[in-house]
């Protein structure tokens, strides 16, 4: 089985237009999956019906039996979260979930509840099966949901004997990145030709290399700023990132976007057409990939 | 007055306001999007100080250790684990809660530490700029947010903080405490699902909230009427031109291409301070 991951260092760089795009365009079965569980885009684009919801839990939060409380203030002298008010309330947005509360609780008035912190979907769409998710605003373990995304995807393509796996993947370097990163055979680094761009991709470049995970560039807006595309390209070869391909400046990608529909279903603009030219070769480079 | 800037997607030009406000209103900037930190690449500041910000994790002394398993027993993270012989510790999983150095009963725990990443501040462009870089590889953005507020806000004054995207706990440990947070959408499906959650997750904190709405122009009227239903304020309009992101590929501020803007952007402080 073969998994493309599509990042992007920055956010709003095209990467979910990018994946609707190869998600339409991809003649073979394929399973979709949105990773980017706190901003999840993709089914905005694919038009999916959901066939199945489950909740995820995922940390822990502290309840209090007020019957047992004797109002010591163990539990807010050890809590490190500063989670516990001088009354004693527990402020569940600052609490980490640690338990250490309830461990030196002397009258065992506190219990940890395991915590709901999100929703994972199975969906149906005109592309082939979409696994989806979206952590509750707010929440923590947005990471544990990427995990687990990505373990339903793998057991989907399993049983369907599906040969690829097509994720979009949250922004910036942290810890849903690196959860989205495990195990992908590579991925695709969605970026555009300016001093951000520039910026968050040589980040985004320095955790794929300690991750030692392969990366293929994809210049999107790529003539927004032709000097800086250039540097961008410099960057990518010096790097070892081969051009996948450049999408250029294209409105017809925002009005793509307005209809809900993948890109190459609603235009045939110069930015469709390069995307097309990027689904050929990376075609042929997955030919290439060990599964 | 803190002014938190978020957006719930990525890429709809939070930074891009943020800089144009702090300009605008002669504020303190604190860029918290420590995953990808951008504002100092508008305000290009001369670095007048620089700290390395670490977090705890804990070390054993295996000589001390009796293996009874305490500190496995209390970690709720999955942090640590013992064997017969050997104690393993997971630092990336770590939320130095202290549990385990406490529950010891061999005092075999210490604490070690982990570089979460480094705070940088300066001057550039008359704006005082603090922006945290997250160590690439650390997993953990919140303690670095944390230790940037923690350092850089100015009681007294108006500092504005640019927030990571998102929803999750490290939007809210930006936005925590502020008194006002302006959501930056565009007008387009993905800006208004986006803008849902953020808003959302605003509210848990209790912070009064209002929107910008960048690239302005297309008729988008799912957008007003998710406005007027959440009673969200709609306090700028910032149009969709080329011209705006050709100067934002090159760092150039917004008020370089339209300071027609300045004046809005001027007295919209006095009016967040009405409403928060």
């Amino acid at each position: 089985m073969k998994e493309i991951l599509v990042v992007s260092g920055k956010g709003g760089t095209g990467k979910t237009t990018l994946c609707a795009a190869l998600a339409a365009l991809w003649e073979d079965s394929k399973v979709m999956v949105d990773a980017d569980v706190d901003a999840s885009n993709l089914p905005l684009l694919l038009s999916p019906r959901l066939l199945e919801r489950t909740p995820f839990f995922a940390g822990w939060q502290p309840v209090r039996d007020e019957e047992k409380c004797t109002a010591c203030g163990t539990c807010r002298e050890k809590c490190r979260f500063e989670a516990i008010g001088e009354d004693l309330e527990i402020d569940l947005l600052a609490c980490e979930g640690c338990g250490v509360c309830a461990w030196f609780c002397p009258e065992e008035a506190i219990r940890m509840d395991e915590k709901e912190v999100g929703e994972v979907y199975l969906s149906e769409t005109p592309y082939g099966p979409l696994v989806h998710a979206e952590l509750y605003p707010g929440e923590e373990n947005s990471g544990k949901l990427v995990a687990e995304v990505k373990k339903r995807a793998r057991r989907l393509a399993e049983e369907k004997g599906v040969g690829c796996i097509f994720l979009d993947g949250p922004p910036g370097v942290g810890c849903p990145v690196i959860a989205s990163l495990s195990g992908v055979s590579l991925c695709l680094l969605v970026t555009e030709p300016t001093i951000s761009g520039l910026h968050d991709v040589k980040r985004l470049a320095a955790l794929l290399r300690h991750f030692k995970v392969p990366g293929y560039l994809v210049l999107n807006k790529a003539d927004l700023a032709p000097d800086l595309a250039e540097e961008m390209l410099a960057f990518a070869r010096e790097e070892g990132l081969p051009h996948l391909g450049s999408i250029p400046y294209d409105p017809e990608v925002f009005r793509a976007l307005h209809q809900a529909k993948p890109l190459p279903e609603v235009s045939q603009a110069p930015a469709a057409k390069a995307v097309r030219e990027i689904k050929n070769r990376l075609e042929k480079i997955l030919e290439e990939v060990a599964t | 007055m803190i002014v938190a800037v978020a957006s719930g997607k990525g890429g709809t030009g939070k930074t891009t306001v943020a800089v144009a406000l702090a300009r605008a209103w002669g504020a303190r900037l604190l860029d918290a999007d420590v995953e990808e930190p951008n504002a100092h690449l508008f305000l290009r500041p001369e670095i007048s100080q620089t700290e390395e910000i670490y977090r705890m994790v804990p070390v054993v002394d295996e000589g001390r250790c009796t293996f009874c398993g305490k500190c496995k027993e209390i970690c709720h993270f999955s942090a640590i684990t013992v064997f017969p012989g050997t104690v393993l510790t997971f630092p990336e999983m770590c939320h130095a809660c202290y549990g385990c150095l406490e529950v010891c009963p061999e005092e075999a725990l210490s604490e070690g530490q982990v570089l979460v990443g480094k705070i940088f501040c300066g001057r550039g462009q008359g704006v005082e700029l603090a922006y945290g870089a997250l160590e690439v590889g650390e997993p953990m953005a919140s303690p670095l947010i944390k230790a940037l507020k923690a350092r850089y806000l100015s009681p007294g004054s108006v500092s504005i903080i640019d927030c990571p995207p998102g929803t999750s706990c490290a939007v809210l440990t930006a936005v925590r405490g502020a008194d006002f947070c302006l959501l930056v959408t565009e007008p387009s499906p993905f800006g208004l699902h986006d803008l849902r959650q953020a808003a959302r997750a605003v509210k848990t904190l209790g912070v009064p909230a209002g929107v910008i709405v960048n690239r302005a122009g297309v008729d988008y009227p799912e957008l007003h009427r998710f406005l007027k239903a959440e009673g969200l304020p709609l306090l700028l309009e910032i149009p969709h031109r080329r011209e705006i992101a050709e100067a934002y590929a090159r760092g150039k501020s917004l008020l370089e291409v339209m300071p027609e803007l300045r004046e809005a952007l001027v007295s919209l402080l006095p009016s967040l301070r009405r409403t928060s």
